[in-house]
């Protein structure tokens, strides 16, 4: 008798997910799927308005990654209005968009993650949370808080607003940056760096018990995308998009935001609203590829700055070639982390970082535009077509979820197949099913939830559809 | 001999303050510090009692009088902020945010918003009402501005300004009832119409209908304190 076993919803992610389980006549699994089940809507209702709008609306599908969909967005808008933006404002956005990817990995390594890695994924789910892991470990606790605090007070110094700040407008930024506020994000930096620096120590002591979960959570070969700069450092916001194979050979590179198309296809799949890219001379899914810290790590060759190129070494020792295994997701974005902070200190000893002109003004000179940057989660792509007077005729959003979709698949599939033995499964089993979705740090197209008001509920259904068992964690 | 002042003399929420012949309740009030909401009356444009959120009680009388175009008289007795009338500027609130398409996060005017600004005086908390979601039209024509309808609460304060200060008349309004609509010309996009490009309608238009292209972003504030001045500087000539 054949079996299904659902997830619904997966927790501590950015949206809702659900994932089943199939099992055949023996309980042995036969296939898996990772669903994203809410539609936004987005690219429909945004027809018709202004393209100067779209930043300020796109901010809205994430309360988590505002900024780097305004990033994107604002990047689109450019291309439509054919403009360079001024040095300075490029400057602000950057440590924007780095102070964004500092409080969302924080995000998902301390309140999402560090609940399995530090308290064990066996242990008892009602402390398996950020206030269980501030309990056993205060110390990591609060670092990660306290970054994720570093990063949102840089976007509300710059932006004058925590989540969907306004300044970042197509052409720049609204205002220039004040000294003052300048002199208070140097201010905030040596507790970041020692918050990081600790985190690195706890999670490189703690690794090492996991490998048997490194060895199935999505572990395999695969291409690999991310924005990296002409001297091969990694890039989040600039730069071009590289994409590499399993080996680390370099398949197509200097893929800027109006090539992507080009080189990157869209697949649907009827169970899940979320799109599968790939890339397009391999087709789908041969072409699946993944994006993100791990990606981005193991396409650069360096990080540009000392601390966290130290770090990069390690992070390569990790395996010949790529780093394939998804687990490795945790430590990229911890490199990724002490990166930002160093990179936000070297932006801010810009000697125009002060400079009043930031913002460059244009009407509409081109009739489509795209726009790409570096999520914290992977490569973002806005794409947009506009009519004579700026409306938005058609617009496209390539998420790093949808990029990173069959990995996911995939992965799930494979912990499923090596956790559920005889159609028997344990709430631990359950969460590292989880926990392979969790490395991905996915933002299914929804901000946040609060964490643990959601109940798990698990099913056993028979073929016909019956309920054989169920299991609700509240 | 100059001709004799009128003098009347009437209670506002129990005040006794007194006025000019001719004043409006609305400016007697104003000059008493005494603050009555308003959104189609804008000081330097006639007043046409559109929105019906300065209505006030009179004593003695049933009907509700709009503050903006009703005249004093002697020994009138006026009530400015009772709880029917608070009731009923909550509900005109309220529909004019269900007659359209108002989301503030978005619009060039979050933070500048006459009408974002009077919901939260009046304490609108939640829209009661279902909201019609029309499908409506942004017109970009223009090379400096654009006219969003999902955001126009058919105050006219643009077809007033025009007409009366700018003295082009472009702007007007079509239909009735729901489907009233503000535009320009013979209905014309704004951009082929014989609009004079000086911008008067954007600076007076209370919400983000009317905006300015190169304020993108949420940073529109509108200057329309410019309108007493200029009536006051033409009058001088």
């Amino acid at each position: 008798m054949t079996q299904t076993i659902t997830i619904d919803p997966v927790t501590r992610l950015e949206g809702h997910g659900k994932i089943t389980i199939q099992l055949n006549g023996q309980g042995e699994v036969e296939d898996a799927h990772f669903h994203v089940t809410q539609v936004r809507g987005f690219e429909r209702f945004s027809q018709g308005r202004p393209f100067y709008e779209m930043p300020s609306l796109m901010a809205r599908i994430c309360g988590i990654c505002p900024v780097s969909h305004l990033i994107a967005s604002a990047k689109a808008c450019e291309a439509i209005m054919a403009v360079r933006i001024p040095h300075t404002a490029a400057q602000l956005r950057r440590m924007l968009n780095l102070a964004q990817m500092v409080q969302s990995h924080a995000l998902s390594f301390f309140y999402l993650s560090s609940p399995d890695l530090l308290l064990g994924m066996d242990s008892d789910p009602a402390m398996r949370h950020i206030f269980g892991v501030v309990g056993a470990k205060p110390e990591l606790g609060r670092a990660g808080i306290a970054l994720r605090r570093f990063g949102q007070h840089i976007i509300e110094l710059l932006g004058n607003k925590r989540i969907h700040p306004g300044w970042v407008v197509p052409g720049g930024v609204t205002e220039p940056l004040a000294a003052a506020k300048r002199d208070e994000i140097l201010a905030m930096l040596p507790e970041a760096y020692a918050g990081i620096k600790l985190a690195l120590i706890a999670y490189k002591q703690i690794a090492d018990t996991f490998k048997p979960e490194i060895e199935v959570f999505a572990n395999f070969p695969s291409l690999y995308m991310g924005l990296v700069n002409e001297d091969d450092s990694v890039e989040f916001t600039d730069g071009a998009l590289r994409l590499i194979d399993a080996q680390g050979n370099v398949v197509e590179d200097g893929i800027t935001a109006n090539r992507f198309t080009e080189v990157i296809g869209e697949a649907v799949e009827p169970y899940s609203y979320t799109k599968f890219a790939y890339y397009k001379p391999l087709g789908y899914p041969e072409g699946s590829y993944r994006v993100g810290p791990l990606a981005r790590l193991n396409i650069a060759k360096t990080m540009g700055t000392p601390l966290a190129d130290v770090e990069l070494a390690e992070f390569k020792q990790l395996a010949v070639g790529p780093v394939q295994g998804s687990f490795h997701y945790h430590h990229a974005r911890l490199v990724d982390i002490l990166y930002g902070i160093e990179k936000i200190e070297q932006i801010l000893t810009d000697p125009l970082i002060l400079d009043k002109h930031v913002r460059a003004v244009a009407g509409v000179n081109r009739l489509e535009g795209a726009g790409q940057a570096e999520a914290p989660r992977g490569t973002l792509h806005h794409h947009y077509k506009v009519d004579e007077n700026g409306l938005i005729t058609w617009a496209n959003l390539v998420i790093a979820t949808g990029q990173n979709n069959n990995a996911m698949n995939k992965g799930v599939l494979q912990a499923a197949k090596h956790y559920v033995k005889d159609g028997k499964f344990t709430e631990g089993m359950l969460n590292r099913v989880e926990a392979v979705v969790r490395t991905f740090d996915p933002c299914l197209s929804c901000s946040t939830h609060a964490f643990g008001q959601m109940p798990l509920a698990v099913s056993l259904l028979s073929a016909d559809g019956e309920v054989m068992d169920r299991v609700i964690r509240s | 001999m100059s001709e004799a002042v009128d003098v009347k003399t009437l209670q506002i929420n129990g005040h006794e303050v007194s006025a000019l012949r001719g004043q409006t309740i609305l400016q007697v009030a104003r000059e008493n510090d005494i603050d009555i909401p308003t959104l189609c009356h804008l000081d330097g444009l006639s007043d046409v009692g559109a929105c019906r959120l300065c209505l006030v009680e009179i004593k003695g009388s049933n009907k509700l009088l709009p503050a903006c175009v009703a005249t004093v008289y002697e020994g009138m007795e006026v009530t400015t902020d009772t709880e029917r009338l608070q009731k009923h500027r909550k509900t005109i609130l309220e529909l004019l945010f269900a007659e359209r398409n108002h989301i503030c996060s978005v619009c060039v005017s979050n933070g500048h918003c006459e009408l974002q600004s009077l919901a939260q005086q009046e304490g609108v908390t939640h829209v009661r009402f279902p909201y019609r979601n029309p499908e409506l039209t942004v017109d970009a024509s223009h090379e400096r501005f654009t006219v969003d309808h999902n955001r126009c609460v058919l105050c006219t304060r643009c077809v007033r300004v025009c007409a009366e200060v700018e003295g082009a008349h472009v702007w007007d309004v079509m239909g009735r009832g729901i489907n009233s609509t503000i535009i320009t010309d013979l209905n014309d996009n704004w951009g082929e119409s014989s609009c004079t490009r000086c911008g008067k309608c954007v600076q007076v238009c209370p919400t983000g209908a009317l905006f300015d292209k190169s304020k993108i972003g949420s940073d529109h504030p509108k200057y329309p304190d410019f309108l007493p001045y200029l009536n006051e500087m033409r009058e001088a000539q």
